[in-house]
């Protein structure tokens, strides 16, 4: 067989990787180029032509005040979540990798909110903010608890951190579980010998080993929390008062509501270059101490 | 004096084991009570749940399960779970085998086109389904005028979630599959083609599990690309159906709502149940990998 002309290799290439290169460059590349382009045109989203108007969109995008103020709002929110995510999910599998009589019950346990799509989970969430705080609140006599977190601005963005750390604490409490068993028992061996106490051991040998873990876990929860739009949409709906709007969900309003598709997406660009130069800065800085055994 | 020095240790970690176990059962009861209060709320009249939310059976009208009949009428749930079900299945298959076949071919040869379309799927994976949302919905429902079919949805499915299944399947090839053994099948007369699905496809068992796993997950879950692709009543999939069931409720009938609820995450938590070692197994591993 002729293995290296060059219709053998098309040929190759079609049946194996056909397929997947039309759906890809169909949903990924093809609407990548085409969204720029849209970027520069005034698109209704109804009628046929897409008038040329140059960087207008832009001008448009960089003055909406409000795109901003959600985009600001999206930094604290992710700030936050992200901190407290891995916080949670650090100690989660701190203690769950300690040999504790029904740790796997417990880490199946934790992982369940993240079985549950977006949509169900701000509703469940919602019911508990509206109801169930509410009446913990009237039967222990509790003050803060009894007024709904959700009819306040402070407490439905509160609303919308502690949700995020209860969806994802579980999945990176995983990423941190297998960050732990992969540091090999001969050094935490080797440290005890030199006289490491547990403690020690565990931050002066485990953490700077697991690096690794808390780069991926935090970029991972890094661009969740950025594009945030499920929960967003319900548990708060953006109320009260648009007062928890985030990035993603203004760019969704701006096109599909506003029908200004060129700006819609000239604003997703920029969620996007955020996103990316936060989430590539971190992992930049993370990786440049990595150490290795 | 080591053997005490020992003994006391040993016993500190006890005590410190056990602190730990109160700690990790106190946060766990926390991590399920909203799947508690929705359960135990589902099963009340809406005058019991509106004044005794935290009660486990409803103290005025008790135990009631004509919520789920309701809300499985009104969500119309068996159609909107069999949608559901056709999707996630077809675009994890999908996924699996076009995706598999990629990275084969794109790990083996050294071609530019190879290494073009392997680079564009590594770099994709950072592109966030937002700023891609707008031009499809542009190409596909405008131009093309494809939207409200399940095939379309299911070949957007496919689209997205190949790059990583590739690259997944590609780290998979590499490391496990030693190139001896396709020397092997060619000597034996086997074309690239059967080498792939008789020799190397077998081999990649665990890669496939996990791919599957991710996937059918992400597709069962996903709203917001169905949204879009899907406006057509019949053909909404789970979360389409629970969003627009609680807007059209408008929180009036709870307990429908929170039948609902309970109804939309079943099927996830039963399969949970059965195959939990396997999900968080897949889950763990594609992770560390991506």
């Amino acid at each position: 067989m002729k293995r290296n002309t060059m219709s053998y290799k098309i040929r190759q290439y079609l049946m194996f990787a056909g397929p997947a290169t039309i759906l890809f460059c169909g949903v990924v590349v093809i609407p990548l180029v085409y969204g720029f382009y849209l970027t520069f045109t005034s698109w209704d989203g109804i009628s046929k032509s897409k008038p040329f108007v140059g960087i207008t969109n832009y001008i448009a995008a960089f003055g909406d005040g409000a795109f901003w103020v959600a985009m600001g709002r999206t930094l604290i929110y992710s700030a936050i979540a992200v901190i407290l995510v891995n916080v949670m999910a650090f100690l989660l599998a701190y203690m769950v990798t300690r040999g504790i009589k029904g740790q796997n019950f417990f880490r199946a346990g934790f992982f369940i909110p993240n079985l549950i799509g977006g949509i169900v989970l701000g509703y469940v969430w919602k019911f508990v903010f509206n109801s169930a705080f509410v009446a913990i609140g009237e039967n222990l006599n509790i003050g803060f608890l009894k007024n709904s977190w959700l009819g306040t601005p402070s407490g439905a963005m509160a609303c919308m951190i502690i949700v995020a750390v209860w969806q994802y604490a579980g999945y990176m409490m995983l990423i941190y579980v297998a960050g732990f068993m992969s540091v090999s028992k001969s050094l935490i061996e080797a440290a005890q010998i030199d006289g490491c106490t547990q403690s020690q051991a565990t931050w002066k040998v485990i953490v700077p080993l697991m690096r690794s873990s808390f780069v991926q876990c935090i970029f991972l929860t890094i661009t969740r929390c950025f594009m945030v739009y499920d929960v967003n949409l319900t548990l708060t709906e953006g109320g009260p008062f648009n007062s928890s709007v985030m990035a993603a969900m203004h760019v969704y309003r701006t096109a599909f509501t506003e029908h200004a598709y060129g700006t819609g997406q000239a604003e997703a660009l920029i969620l996007f270059i955020v996103c990316a130069i936060v989430g590539v800065t971190q992992v930049y800085i993370g990786r440049k101490g990595e150490v290795s055994a | 004096m080591y053997e005490l020095e020992n003994a006391q240790a040993a016993r500190r970690r006890k005590i410190v084991n056990v602190i730990m176990w109160v700690v990790l059962l106190v946060l766990f009861i926390a991590f399920i009570f909203p799947f508690i209060m929705a359960l135990i709320n589902a099963f009340k009249a809406n005058t019991d749940i509106n004044r005794f939310p935290l009660a486990l059976i409803g103290p005025r009208k008790g135990f009631i399960t004509s919520n789920f009949p309701t809300a499985m009428e009104k969500m119309n749930f068996w159609g909107v779970f069999g949608n559901s079900v056709i999707i996630t299945v077809s675009a994890t298959v999908l996924t699996l085998l076009f995706s598999g076949m990629c990275a084969f071919v794109v790990t083996r040869n050294n071609w530019v086109a190879c290494r073009l379309i392997f680079a564009l799927m590594i770099a994709s994976m950072v592109i966030p389904f937002q700023v891609l949302m707008i031009p499809i919905v542009s190409i596909y429902g405008g131009t093309l005028n494809v939207l409200n079919h399940r095939l379309t949805l299911i070949l957007m499915h496919t689209g997205f979630s190949v790059s990583m299944a590739t690259f997944m399947y590609s780290g998979a090839i590499k490391t496990n599959i030693p190139l001896e053994l396709e020397e092997a099948a060619l000597i034996d007369g086997c074309t690239r083609w059967q080498t792939y699905w008789k020799v190397v496809y077998p081999l990649l068992g665990p890669t496939t599990a996990t791919v599957a796993i991710i996937d059918a997950m992400a597709f069962w879950n996903d709203y917001l690309l169905p949204s879009l692709v899907l406006t057509n009543k019949p053909l909404y999939t789970i979360p389409i159906a629970t969003q627009i069931f609680y807007g059209s409720m408008g929180g009036s009938d709870m307990g429908c709502v929170l039948a609902a609820l309970i109804l939309a995450m079943l099927p996830i938590l039963i399969l949970y149940l059965v195959m939990q070692k396997y999900i968080v197994e897949g889950v763990t591993s594609g992770a560390v990998k991506g």
